[in-house]
């Protein structure tokens, strides 16, 4: 399982980073919110996917999965939330900005 | 008393200067500068008896004790002499810049802080002991030299010379504190003595030769040496007091005294010797070819100081071959070094001042506009020839004296049957003979044009009339020495240069008194330095006569060939150069900088998994693929698809929701709850946050991407993604410690008194992630309320360059 979810995060990686490398602002938010995804499952594979329950001591397995792994992600979703929001009302405000008057991004000849 | 302190005096004085600038404006300023280097000059002179008989003194000030840094005050033979040279004829220049300097027109503060920094500067370079101080003092020397010629900084000249100095110099400088950093690492000690006592060790250590070359590269530039004497003549743009003082006397003698100081520990190497001769014969030489082609007089003089430098390192560089040979002639060299030192500062010192009186009375430097002033300015003239035929080499002057120990030291080199010496041995005599036939010319050159021939006052753009003669004190004390000096060789020798000379070479004598040398003007007929010298003047004549002859020749030369032009084309190639390369790979362009460091990273972190055949794969601990797995996998791979090649906005959005929602998913069968929770609503939210731009965010387009720029893309982002994948999976295969989450699992409970692992492990083991974590929220929802509430209004475009 963990080659094929390892694989999964390889398609994912690849995808956001061709689209982070675009040069159309909506594709790069969106590149770099598919990075996130793909290190989400990234840390959760590498965390081992095999033995046990879910986390909750009241389930009376004989194991759990692990759960540092499941914390850091948690943690991580909601950062990469707030940097996505962030992103996109910052593109807002750019294309507003650049949409009338001079253009912010790049040369005038380019 | 602590005499090191005396080395700050001038610094601490000049502390004073501004305020008696400002304050007293009936007197001009250096008058009480004048008082700091008589001071010094006197009390320097109590020293003399006790290094006559071969004593040093020693007096230390620490800075840096952890790190063995001290200022220290050492006085031997050498640094006396230098000291000497310094506080004198800093006197004679203060007392001349007096009358030269203008007290209403001139900014008189300044000049004299700067040459006060200068005097300290030079003070300490000559006197310490401790490598790291003298590299202070040292780079002191540049800055100050550097803030003196450009003192009239409105001139364009005047800075492009003190910056050509300072890149020259302190490029020079950095090669010697390599050099004294190697000589600490192989010494362990900073001290010269210390280093000198230890010399014999230092011979067969690693980096001795490294440290002899980057030592020299020091001595060179400050000295003026070739290939680095092109900023000499461009400092001739300084007040003519500063190049009197800096530019001949003391500054460019600063390499002497480094190759000087450092002899006994590098002079017996062969590198040493051919080293400091032939480069000093070469700028002997050159120095007195190109003198001829000059028509201003500081420049015919920067040049003629260029070739003199050149002699004397020639003299130390053979002086040097005493180590080898015990031919009292190599002992002999040093001593002529060290005496035509001395003649050097007093007649070169002198006609820097003439030069200096003659532009102050006539208006001009220019030689060919000069002629005929020697029925106006008696004196000067006096004193001009005096240093003419002192640094031409005729008797009754010193010069004579200097010149004829140097002409014999040289026929001797050949004698010499070390290092290869006997075969190109002969090249040096003849070499110094033709550099002193030029000497003479230049010299004849520089007085005759001035002052004799047809007058030519009505091109002047001053009428000119004899100096004041307060201006004419100075030169006509120093050309008292040049002449004292004639008839008394050997009462200076006596007292100053041999305990100089036993400071160079401290393993050939015990004590000042058994350097046996003994100066004479006449040494017979049978001397080859006689013949040498006829020979000198005879064709010495003949060149000057047939000068309009042969002076057209240097046009010949063409200006692009020039080592000036060469040092400008440098500086240029290295701005514009570099500006290029910059311009290269800084586009300005985001996706630019993004394709180097994602192919950087990928193809670095791939190739050492390879290299170090680091990559393992072992499934032995993977679990078993599941269908439900399986399916998402596929159900995910098809929405990420869809994100790249949806043609319109709406569809990439919802297709990123799909791959938010299936990611959830995952969670769930991974057995992760509280994810999938997260996972599913922050989606949601994201999804809505990207359909609320929607409205407001233009079409999707392709800004001009071209096919190339994909075929690019996608090769990065596929070496991108192997490259997650292979580190992933090999990490994976090999862990080397167990999980600590059991010990999570054994206290949840007796610890945190909860059930769920995840829960108390954000808010209790490890709460201070979750702290700061609803810090980032916090800050990035002030932060789009700031970027949508805050306008500023449009103002004018900013240009940083305006």
């Amino acid at each position: 399982m963990e080659t094929l979810i390892t694989l999964l995060v390889g398609v994912l990686v690849a995808v956001g980073v061709y689209l982070l490398l675009s040069k159309e602002m909506l594709r790069i938010i969106l590149g770099t919110a598919i990075l996130s995804h793909a290190i989400h499952l990234l840390l959760l594979t590498m965390g081992g996917l095999k033995k046990g329950d879910v986390p909750l001591l009241t389930e009376t397995a004989a194991e759990y999965t692990d759960a540092l792994p499941q914390a850091l992600i948690l943690t991580a979703i909601v950062i990469s939330f707030a940097v996505t929001a962030f992103l996109i009302v910052l593109s807002y405000r750019v294309y507003q900005e650049s949409s009338r008057g001079p253009r912010l991004r790049g040369r005038q000849d380019e | 008393m602590e005499f090191v302190l005396l080395i700050f005096l001038p610094v601490i004085f000049a502390l004073l200067v501004p305020f008696a600038f400002k304050k007293i404006k009936g007197i001009h300023t250096g008058w009480f500068v004048l008082l700091v280097p008589l001071v010094l000059f006197g009390y320097y002179l109590s020293f003399l008896p006790l290094v006559m008989d071969g004593g040093h003194a020693i007096s230390e000030m620490k800075w840096i004790p952890s790190l063995g840094i001290a200022f220290t005050s050492y006085i031997d033979g050498l640094s006396l002499l230098f000291t000497l040279l310094i506080t004198g004829i800093g006197s004679l220049v203060v007392l001349y810049s007096v009358f030269y300097m203008d007290r209403e027109k001139e900014d008189l503060g300044s000049f004299y802080v700067y040459l006060l920094i200068f005097m300290t500067a030079m003070l300490g370079v000559v006197q310490s002991d401790n490598t790291m101080t003298l590299y202070l003092f040292w780079e002191l020397t540049s800055i100050s030299s550097f803030l003196l010629i450009g003192f009239w900084y409105t001139k364009d000249k005047s800075r492009f010379g003190a910056l050509k100095s300072m890149m020259i110099t302190v490029f020079g400088g950095l090669m010697m504190l390599g050099a004294f950093i190697l000589l600490s690492i192989m010494g362990e000690t900073f001290s010269v003595r210390e280093l000198i006592a230890q010399a014999p060790d230092l011979l067969n250590q690693p980096y001795f030769t490294l440290a002899l070359v980057l030592l020299l590269l020091g001595a060179f530039t400050k000295s003026a040496q070739f290939p680095f004497y092109i900023w000499l003549p461009d400092a001739m743009e300084a007040p003519t007091p500063v190049s009197a003082y800096l530019h001949s006397a003391t500054m460019v003698k600063a390499g002497i005294y480094l190759v000087a100081r450092f002899t006994p520990i590098f002079g017996s190497a062969s590198t040493w010797i051919w080293l400091v001769t032939g480069i000093g014969l070469l700028t002997l030489f050159w120095g007195s070819f190109f003198a001829v082609k000059q028509t201003d007089l500081k420049a015919i003089l920067a040049f003629s100081t260029v070739s003199q430098l050149g002699l004397i390192m020639s003299l130390l560089g053979a002086g040097a071959i005493s180590y080898h040979a015990t031919a009292a002639m190599f002992g002999f060299a040093t001593y002529a070094a060290i005496f035509h030192l001395i003649n050097h500062a007093a007649f070169k010192g002198g006609l820097f001042m003439i030069a200096g009186i003659i532009d102050h009375e006539t208006g001009t430097r220019d030689i060919r506009k000069l002629g005929g002033l020697m029925s106006v300015m008696p004196i000067s003239f006096t004193v001009a020839a005096i240093g003419s035929l002192s640094m031409a080499g005729l008797p009754p002057f010193s010069g004579f004296l200097s010149k004829e120990m140097f002409l014999e030291s040289m026929v001797a080199l050949q004698h010499f049957e070390l290092f290869n010496f006997d075969t190109w041995g002969i090249m040096f005599p003849i070499v110094a003979w033709i550099a002193s036939v030029f000497t003479f010319t230049y010299s004849m050159y520089f007085v005759l044009k001035t002052f004799i021939g047809q007058k030519k006052f009505d091109q002047l753009p001053k009428q000119p009339h004899e100096a004041p003669i307060g201006m004419l004190i100075s030169p006509m004390i120093l050309a008292t020495i040049v002449i004292l000096v004639f008839f008394i060789p050997n009462v200076i020798g006596k007292w100053i240069i041999k305990p100089a000379v036993m400071a160079v070479q401290p393993t050939l004598y015990a004590s000042p008194s058994a350097v046996d040398i003994h100066v004479k003007a006449w040494h017979g007929f049978g001397a080859a330095g006689l013949w040498l010298t006829i020979g000198v003047v005879v064709f010495g004549t003949l060149l000057y006569l047939t000068i309009p002859k042969w002076q057209p020749l240097y046009r010949i030369q063409p200006d692009k060939l020039s080592l000036n032009n060469g040092y400008d084309a440098m500086m240029r190639g290295s701005e514009k150069g570099l500006n290029r390369v910059s311009r290269l790979y800084m586009t300005g362009k985001i996706r630019t900088y993004l394709l180097y460091m994602f192919a950087f990273m990928s193809v670095t972190i791939i190739a050492i998994l390879f290299i170090k055949d680091a990559f393992v794969l072992d499934m032995n601990s993977f679990a078993a693929i599941t269908l439900y797995g399986s399916l998402n996998a596929i159900v995910l791979i098809l929405s990420v698809g869809f994100v790249v090649f949806a043609k319109s906005r709406l569809a990439a959005i919802i297709a990123l929701g799909g791959v938010g929602y299936s990611v959830a998913l995952f969670f769930v069968i991974f057995k992760a709850p509280d994810l999938a929770l997260t996972q599913l609503v922050i989606e949601t939210v994201s999804v809505a946050l990207f359909l609320l731009a929607f409205k407001h965010l233009p079409a999707l387009s392709t800004h001009g991407e071209t096919k190339r720029n994909k075929v690019v893309n996608l090769i990065v982002s596929l070496s991108v993604g192997v490259m997650v994948t292979l580190v992933a999976l090999s990490s994976h295969s090999q862990k080397m410690i167990p999980s600590i989450s059991q010990y999570y699992k054994d206290t949840v409970e007796t610890e945190a008194a909860g059930g769920n692992i995840v829960n108390v492990i954000l808010v209790d083991y490890r709460g201070f992630d979750t702290f700061f974590e609803i810090a980032v929220l916090a800050i990035a929802g002030i932060a789009v309320l700031g970027m949508i509430r805050l306008r500023v209004s449009r103002k004018e475009p900013t240009d940083e360059n305006k």
